[in-house]
């Protein structure tokens, strides 16, 4: 027998240096052992119901807003929806601004992820103080660094303002097309901060590289280490891909299970799950049923679907990327673990700020021809793009006349969320010494890996339950009969 | 023609002004280099001092009066900035927002709306009225516009320039209260009224987003407000050869 005769619960509430408010309880058995851990999303705003009755030229400018982290990957799978509703393919130009304004997107988001929410864990120290555990202590201890990062964010970011118009919830993407080309000044700006935002992901990769080489090994090993399949646009030849191409599904071992899938079919391989206990559903991969049918998307899906990048230093690094952590099952083809998440997006930032590189210099991204115009001529539409963290969906339909019925959002936080509970429960097992005794005070460094455990998923869950909110984490610990024995709150 | 009738003189914020008798408060105002805010009126359309935000205060008046329909007379002495009447200015813009659904987030009219700038102008931070959320609806049922009526101020520009300047008058207001709204052909969707010719000039009035191009998306919408004016204009001094 255990320690106590009834089973208890772990709550973590609010967690904290995420996108959204969230709740984690790690659920004890009447052993005191970890039986289970549920990652709870506790808001809700319903965007889907409320875009009802609007035209449909509106919904790039209202999802746009669902999200001040990401409103380009709403406002880009709204406009290419959008482009289905009108039956036009966008002019060349237009396609190509829609990729760049994806790749600044994938770089200003990855560098929020990595320098300002993830790294003071790994570069400050799990154990260290966590009232300076954030981007502030980074800044004291690194001041060098710190200032790199934000810097690279900034590049990210000033890119979208000069092509949108705006830093977050532009409209510039708009069914068709887009409003404007790239001016040669943007043009210039570009080539004048690149060689910078470059040296600053190199200085990452190095740093990042040594720290799993040392003090990150287990943490690699038990931060969501697990089979599932990768869900992931990629290029017609495989390539790496962020808002073209078609989706496909890998599993652990290398092997493509399904490729080739068009976002119009989505509703035939993709189940949304409901439980009482989230406001976040819980998307599968509907031929393997649920919860048999988790997948993840996002940068280490992105990279395990992908036969390569196809720009140089991003293929080198993607080839040490899977030398350093792919499985032996899969012949280091496959990256398993979910903290390899913080790996992968500073490969992607290599692959972005290549692709920014090679995207500047084509000067049909300056042609005026950047939108076609049509009136409306179909009344369903499914769009996609890869935001920062995975595949997302729009799905709309539309009366006669262009107005919206009925509207569904595939977020990409949404299709994480099986994984994430799976690896909450992992990393609880690992860390927490079991059993927890009645009463029993958890230290907080053992709760921040928890935590952590989310933040390698980067969850946006202002997207994925399209609601507001803080950041706060909330921890709870509760027995087997409902009672919360520990809580711990985090503003 | 009519005789011409004796200039009249007056005073304004304390500037003395000299007007010819069947000017309005408004032109005089205007002309003298000052500054109310308007919704309902343009220029070449016929005044209705609908909005109430022109309203003047007038020494020896009981009332406030709208400056659009207000007819100068000699010995006015004439108020444009009053606290009252700041008072009151504001809290009209207030009850504009209040009454609609005015999202600026998303609305096709988003940096170019007048409702906005007048907003600005009277120094409006926030509604202190509750907000209604009316349920209204889009009409999208004609080929090439929509009308939002969650956007519209009942400012009736749109049925001014169509019945005095397009003369097809498609636009009329309907129903009562708080349900009063823009209609077109006697209540039939916009899409229906054989009568409109898609000149497109009441959406180039509409001070708002309630009147847009079918794809204009968030922020897009060009107005045209000088149009009435430019026709009117062109109409009375025989601009085209063939008059």
């Amino acid at each position: 027998m255990g320690t106590d005769p009834t089973p208890r619960t772990i709550t973590i509430d609010p967690v904290t240096r995420i996108e959204g408010h969230a709740k984690i309880t790690l659920h004890l058995d009447e052993a005191g052992r970890i039986a289970d851990a549920r990652f709870h999303v506790v808001e809700y705003r319903g965007f889907e119901t409320f875009c009802e009755g609007r035209p449909f030229t509106e919904m790039a400018g209202i999802t746009a807003r669902i999200c001040g982290i990401c409103p380009v990957s709403h406002l880009l799978a709204a406009a290419k929806t959008g482009d289905k509703l009108l039956a036009v393919q966008p002019p060349p130009a237009a396609r190509k601004l829609r990729r760049l304004l994806n790749l600044a997107q994938l770089t200003q988001s990855h560098a929020l992820s990595f320098f300002h929410l993830s790294s003071p864990d790994f570069l400050l120290g799990w154990e260290s103080d966590p009232a300076r555990r954030n981007v502030f202590g980074l800044m004291v201890a690194d001041p060098d660094l710190a200032r790199a990062g934000i810097r690279l964010r900034q590049f990210g970011q000033q890119l979208i303002e000069r092509l949108a118009g705006r830093k977050i919830h532009s409209a510039w993407a708009v069914p068709g097309g887009v409003r404007t080309p790239m001016t040669a000044a943007t043009a210039a700006w570009i080539r004048e901060r690149l060689p910078e935002a470059q040296a600053t992901v190199a200085r990452a990769l190095e740093l990042y590289k040594a720290l799993l080489d040392g003090p990150l090994q287990r943490e690699q090993r038990t931060f969501g280490d697990f089979p599932s399949l990768f869900m992931g646009l990629v290029a017609p030849d495989g390539g790496w891909e962020c808002i073209e191409g078609a989706i496909r599904f890998i599993d652990s071992t290398g092997q493509i299970v399904a490729d080739g899938l068009s976002e119009d079919d989505y509703a035939s391989f993709l189940g949304e799950a409901v439980e009482s206990w989230s406001y976040l559903k819980f998307p599968y991969y509907k031929p393997l049923g649920y919860p048999g049918g988790m997948y993840r998307v996002g940068p280490l899906a992105r990279l395990n679907v992908c036969e390569r990048i196809g720009t140089a230093w991003a293929d080198r690094e993607l080839a040490e990327f899977r030398a350093r952590s792919g499985t032996p099952e899969s012949g280091g083809r496959i990256v398993t673990s979910s903290f390899a998440y913080h790996h992968a997006r500073l490969v992607e930032i290599v692959a972005c700020l290549e692709a920014i590189g090679q995207l500047v210099e084509d000067a049909e991204l300056q042609s005026p021809h950047v939108r076609s115009h049509a009136g409306l001529n179909a009344t369903e539409a499914v769009g996609v793009s890869e935001a920062p963290r995975g595949t997302l969906f729009h799905h709309y339909r539309v009366d006669d006349d262009g107005l919206i019925t009925r509207v569904n959002l595939i977020i990409a936080t949404g299709q994480n969320n099986l994984a994430m509970n799976r690896t909450v429960a992992q990393i609880a097992r690992a860390f927490i010494p079991e059993p927890v005794a009645a009463g029993a005070e958890i230290p907080e460094p053992l709760l921040n890996r928890v935590e952590a455990g989310i933040r390698c998923f980067d969850p946006c869950l202002s997207c994925s339950t399209h609601a507001a909110g803080q950041m706060p984490l909330r921890m709870a610990l509760v027995d087997a009969g409902g009672r919360v024995l520990a809580e711990r709150v985090r503003d | 023609m009519s005789a011409k009738l004796p200039a009249v003189h007056g005073s304004i914020n304390g500037q003395a002004f000299t007007a010819a008798a069947d000017a309005t408060l408004l032109q005089v105002i205007r002309g003298a280099g000052l500054q109310v805010p308007t919704l309902c009126h343009l220029d070449g359309l016929t005044p209705v001092g609908a909005c109430r935000l022109c309203l003047v205060a007038i020494e020896g008046h009981p009332k406030l009066e709208p400056a659009c329909v207000t007819t100068v007379a000699d010995g006015m002495v004439v108020h444009t900035h009053t606290p009252e009447l700041e008072t009151y200015r504001r809290m009209a813009v207030e009850l504009f927002f209040a009454e609609g659904n005015h999202v600026c987030a998303f609305c096709v009219a988003n940096g170019s709306c007048e409702l906005q700038d007048v907003a600005v102008e009277v120094g409006m931070d926030h509604s202190r009225f509750p907000y209604q959320y009316p349920q209204r609806h889009v009409d999208a049922s004609h080929p090439q516009f929509s009308l939002d009526h969650h956007r519209c101020i009942l400012c009736t520009r749109c049925v001014r320039v169509c019945d005095e300047i397009e003369g097809a008058h498609v636009w009329d207001v309907g129903y009562r209260g708080s349900t009063c709204s823009i209609i077109a052909g006697l209540d039939q969707p916009w899409g229906d009224v054989a009568a409109c010719t898609s000149c497109g000039k009441c959406v180039d009035v509409c001070p708002t987003g309630a009147l847009f191009r079918k794809e204009d998306g968030t922020g897009e919408k060009h107005p045209h407000p000088e149009r009435p004016r430019q026709l009117a204009e062109a109409r009375s001094e025989h601009h085209w050869q063939n008059q």
